[in-house]
């Protein structure tokens, strides 16, 4: 409205200077009215008042029009001035070519959303994967949260049982069933597989926690049921409190579709990066005051990035505080079976077994992704005792169903108790032993981490490594590693993390060997990171990576990769 | 000085002349401003149905209250969103109410003769036998793998490109091609992968249109539409009747008229959806009218989505043509026109959960696959189905033997409901018949038709789709899908409408 207006002035005023009469009109004819001087006389009056008006009018139209090209997010207005440029299009040219069909704001707006630094590595990686003996020089994944160390345990199985498992329709022993496969299935899973799931969450989170079959609902992965659950407990423009730093993915599913909003709630080094209430009240308040709705909490626990757990305290104060405000929480489990430490993982399902009201509150995602190592499968957990939000899933799993032959095989996976006992089990030291050499890896070079005790990776403090102790200076530093010492990991920045420095680095799709090539290859890329204060002699003779790096200094190169 | 400003009457004096053309100047814009604000919330609170962002609205400004009237004290059950509410509100349509009715006590000649026969869902069990040959024969070496034996884990297991992998676009295009029977060539870049038609509609229905616009459908369509246009998407369907005296085939004239009251009402129109071979009619679109609805669809500068999932399900002797063949041979705009399909119906594999995108649209494309997150296909499912659909021998005779059990069954069915004084429209494709049952139902209105529905249900233990379901606009037509039973099972069926109609 304020440009409206300033630029209407500007508008009224050009024509009195350029009448060049006006001066003298402005004595007799008392001025106010503009184009006194050009249209003289008695009518001047009729048209000098209309004009101004009639112009006015104009340049409203204009600015409507203009505006509403641009930014897209006042749908009416957009709708407006689109129906009226069709209309005079058609009237123009009824039968000839026409302007190409536009798609929708949302849809452009997801075309354009630019790559985050975790997409921008992960596509890099995808392009150039290291291979000891394929390809050395490859880029090493740290990006990606994917399970590589119990795929063996997996392959054995599969490779013995896979024909079978589909072949029965789940089951142990019968007879073959196609129908069983090829036909109509319930959307939200089969009630085998969500007896399974059921029994290996209770199995995985190691306590007495039993989970209701009837209580889940199965989709095409954790990344649907996200937004599923997005959708079911927030409308359009509520927002829900996220702890930062988060999982990066979670601005795509909370937020695209469902046109939710996030508000991120800042957790500090200083705190370990633990959750406190009074920041989240904090983030509360602040987001009542910009007149944003929050419709609920999503916390990860374990945390993904950083990996620590929540103790049984923080999340019976989670839940206080969501009672108070009467919001939801969404609880993202899917790590829950990774943990290796010796802390005890507490499961918000806790709650839920509890009968108390505030059970309607949570909602838990877990998934075989990271806890069976299985992200191909594509198996996702929604659990709830809601039975509104339930209800609303159990319809929305039409759009992400799991396929029946994928179903059939993890029933029969996850039936086999003895399989899945030795797998969580050996899983678990392997992931232990992974981290140990890891963080050890690291601290070698100076790297200390964050203590953690879940999670396929750890939260790394390279806080003394970059340049500028800001955004840029972390940005630059992920730049470097992932250019030069062609290491892909995950810059805290991608994840909301409030201070620069930290990086999230997944060392589960490594072998033991590659520990020590990753630890090499950011030795080198540190003495290049000193370049800066000039032990250049070094670099020069260790490595023909040096046009790269110049090029990389170069800030061109560096906004092109990071918008 | 005198009259011809404004307002000269009220504000007299020397500064009436400043005050006499800033008013109205000003009235002129808050009238404008008033305009546009009452335009834009006609849309929300028109149409029948409460748009969700309408409920929204409401929505904010009551729950905003209620926390400053309790912020402390003890609360009320934590609420859901007004869009979930609406979701999960029980099945009113009949079409729902009578799958789940199947499903509760499905008819088996055997086990369990006096159980509802399923007539509801357009699923094809005639080819079951071949596919299982198949699958015994063939799973181990497509999910295993190679010939060595040596079972490639990470080609299962582990992350997956999100809109399919390479190698089944390549092979589910050679599928489409195949299919479709003609020489139209479909590109493996242009096909985005996703779990089931389902959400290939929903995901292109959120790349096309935004929050309360709108789609023209025509009649009678699909039932499934209504939720997967509609529900997360919050976009309106506006339907365009076809008629029994058109054998309901499409008219443009009806297309334009529909297009030209939403307008009036302030709605915008995105795009025209259509099933060819229409469902759940089963007749197909000409060459003729494929070219005037790309005209059309040019002229109002809009999209056209094209579901095709039926497309080699034909038995009749019409060809079937393809969006994609017309667009190869003329030069028509591509980017407005998207393809559907799946492998749900032509190779009889619903279970599998397999849906395809074919557009030529770069921007829809790649919003598509960014959106392909929320339901890829399962990695093992892809294995299997590359080496299925790469076995072009097999596929072939699939398709063969298919069409002509498709056809046998069709000539039986409506032969044993003629017999019954029932007609269909002549159709040539799909997995159903649409039946005339005008003659029976009595008023000759939609309560009749659901009265005929009813006992149909309830004591004939058939369940059809009627036409009120799919939007049809006139009463007493319905939909049976004769694939989900075996030939021994239509005498059964017949008797049990005959049963229903003496009574």
């Amino acid at each position: 409205m304020t440009r409206t207006r300033s630029s209407e002035s500007d508008e009224d005023s050009s024509p009195t200077t350029t009448g060049g009469g006006g001066g003298r009109g402005r004595t007799e004819m008392r001025v106010i009215v503009p184009l006194q001087g050009v249209v003289q006389g008695r009518g001047g009056l009729v048209l000098g008042s209309v004009i101004p008006c009639a112009l006015f009018y104009l340049l409203q139209l204009y600015f409507k029009r203009h505006r509403s090209e641009p930014t897209p997010p006042p749908q009416t207005l957009t709708e407006v001035s689109e129906l009226n440029r069709s209309l005079s299009r058609t009237h123009l040219s009824p039968r000839g070519s026409s302007a190409p069909a536009c798609v929708s704001t949302r849809a452009n707006s997801i075309v354009k959303s630019s790559d985050s630094p975790f997409y921008v590595g992960l596509k890099r990686v995808s392009e150039d994967p290291y291979d000891e003996l394929s390809n050395p020089e490859g880029v090493i994944q740290l990006g990606l949260a994917e399970n590589k160390l119990s795929l063996d345990l997996a392959r054995d199985w599969l490779a013995e049982t896979a024909k079978d498992s589909i072949l029965s329709g789940g089951g142990s022993s019968g007879p073959l069933s196609m129908a069983g496969i090829a036909n109509y299935q319930a959307s939200d899973g089969l009630v085998e597989l969500k007896v399974a799931v059921a029994g290996f969450m209770s199995q995985v989170m190691e306590r007495s926690i039993s989970f209701n079959p009837s209580q889940i609902v199965l989709t095409a992965g954790a990344t649907p049921a996200i937004e599923i659950l997005s959708f079911c407990l927030a409308d359009t423009g509520n927002a829900f409190l996220v702890p930062t730093p988060y999982y990066p993915s979670f601005d795509r599913d909370l937020k695209w579709r469902t046109g939710v909003e996030i508000i991120p709630v800042p957790c500090r080094s200083a705190d370990n990066f633990n959750l406190s209430i009074s920041a989240l009240d904090l983030a509360f308040d602040q987001g009542k005051k910009r007149g944003l709705k929050v419709r609920g909490i999503v916390i990860s626990n374990p945390s993904n990035p950083v990996g620590n757990l929540l103790n049984r305290e923080t999340i019976y104060t989670l839940v206080d505080f969501a009672r108070e405000k009467n919001i939801h929480i969404i609880s993202n489990e899917i790590f829950a079976g990774s943990t290796h430490g010796s802390e005890e993982f507490v499961s918000m399902a806790e709650i839920i077994d509890s009968e108390d009201l505030d059970r309607d509150r949570v909602h838990i995602v877990y998934g075989l992704s990271k806890d069976l190592c299985l992200p191909g499968f594509k198996v996702g957990v929604i659990y709830s005792s809601n039975e509104n939000v339930l209800a609303a899933a159990k319809k929305l799993s039409r759009f992400s169903s799991i396929s029946a032959p994928t179903q059939c095989l993890v029933i029969s996976m996850l039936s086999d108790i003895r399989f899945i006992q030795k797998f969580i089990q050996t899983n678990r030291e392997r992931l232990q032993r992974m981290y140990t050499k890891f963080v050890a890896g690291l601290k070698q070079l100076g790297i200390e981490c964050m203590r953690s005790s879940g999670g396929f990776y750890c939260w790394a403090d390279m806080r003394g490594l970059i340049r500028s102790y800001s955004e840029k200076g972390e940005l630059e530093l992920w730049n470097k590693l992932l250019n030069i010492a062609k290491i892909n990991v995950t810059p805290g920045s991608s994840c909301h993390c409030i201070e620069p420095g930290w990086f999230h680095c997944c060392f589960t799709t490594l072998t033991e060997q590659d520990i020590s090539v990753v630890m090499e290859r950011i030795r080198k890329n540190n003495i290049t990171f000193f370049l800066g204060f000039g032990c250049y002699s070094d670099t020069i003779k260790s490595s023909s990576h040096v046009p790269l790096q110049l090029f990389c200094f170069s800030p061109s190169y560096f906004f092109s990769l990071v918008p | 000085m005198r009259l011809i400003v404004p307002l000269q009457g009220v504000v007299q004096g020397r500064g009436g002349l400043i005050l006499g053309s800033i008013i109205p100047g000003a009235l002129y814009y808050f009238f404008q401003l008033y305009l546009k604000r009452c335009r834009s919330a006609k849309p929300n609170s028109n149409p029948p149905s409460p748009s969700s962002s309408s409920a929204q609205l409401a929505d904010l400004s009551r729950s905003s209250s209620r926390s400053n009237l309790s912020s402390r004290g003890s609360v009320g059950p934590v609420r859901v969103s007004a869009r979930a509410n609406s979701i999960a509100k029980p099945n009113a349509s009949p079409y729902y109410i009578g799958l789940e009715m199947a499903s509760e006590d499905p008819y088996d000649r055997f086990d369990n003769p006096d159980g509802i026969m399923q007539l509801g869902l357009s699923e094809n069990r005639l080819s079951l036998d071949l596919i299982e040959t198949w699958i015994l024969e063939n799973l181990e070496r497509s999910m295993i793998g190679g010939a060595d034996g040596h079972l490639n884990i990470s080609g299962i297991a582990t992350y997956q490109p999100l809109d399919g992998m390479m190698e089944m676009k390549i092979a589910v295009a050679g599928f489409m091609s195949q299919v479709m029977g003609t020489t139209v060539s479909f590109d493996p870049s242009r096909l985005v992968l996703t779990s089931g038609a389902t959400p290939a509609i929903e995901t292109l229905c959120f790349c096309l249109a935004d929050q309360g616009n709108a789609f023209l459908v025509p009649t009678p369509y699909y039932p499934g539409f209504d939720r997967d246009m509609k529900w997360r998407t919050g976009v309106e369907l506006i339907p365009v009747h076809c008629r029994s005296s058109d054998n309901f085939a499409l008219s443009v004239t009806a297309l334009d008229q529909a297009f030209n009251q939403a307008r009036k009402r302030g709605q915008k129109v995105r795009g025209i959806l259509i099933s060819n071979p229409s469902n759940p009619i089963g007749n197909m679109l000409n060459k003729e009218t494929l070219y005037s609805l790309l005209d059309f669809a040019r002229e109002k500068n809009i999209h056209i989505i094209s579901d095709e999932i039926f497309a080699g399900s034909t038995y009749g002797s019409e060809e079937f043509v393809s969006m994609a063949e017309i667009l190869e041979s003329e030069d028509f705009d591509k980017n407005r026109v998207h393809i559907i399909y799946g492998l749900s119906k032509d190779l009889s594999l619903p279970g599998f959960r397999v849906g395809v995108i074919y557009s030529f649209n770069t921007s829809v494309l790649a919003a598509a696959k960014k959106l392909a997150r929320f339901s890829s296909v399962s990695a093992p499912t892809q294995r299997i189905l590359i080496s299925m659909l790469s076995d072009t021998r097999f596929i072939q005779r699939y398709i063969e033997t298919t069409r002509e059990r498709i056809k046998k069954m069709y000539v039986a069915f409506a032969a044993g409901l003629k017999q019954l004084g029932i007609e269909c429209t002549k159709s040539s494709a799909g997995l159903y018949c649409w039946a005339d049952m005008s003659g029976l139902i009595r008023p000759y209105n939609e309560k009749g038709e659901l009265e005929l529905w009813d006992k149909l249900l309830k004591i004939g233990k058939i369940n059809i789709t009627p036409g009120s379901a799919c939007h049809c606009i006139e009463p007493g037509w319905f939909r049976c899908c004769f694939t989900m039973l075996a030939e021994e099972d239509i005498p059964v069926v017949i008797k049990r409408i005959q049963r229903v109609v003496e009574t």
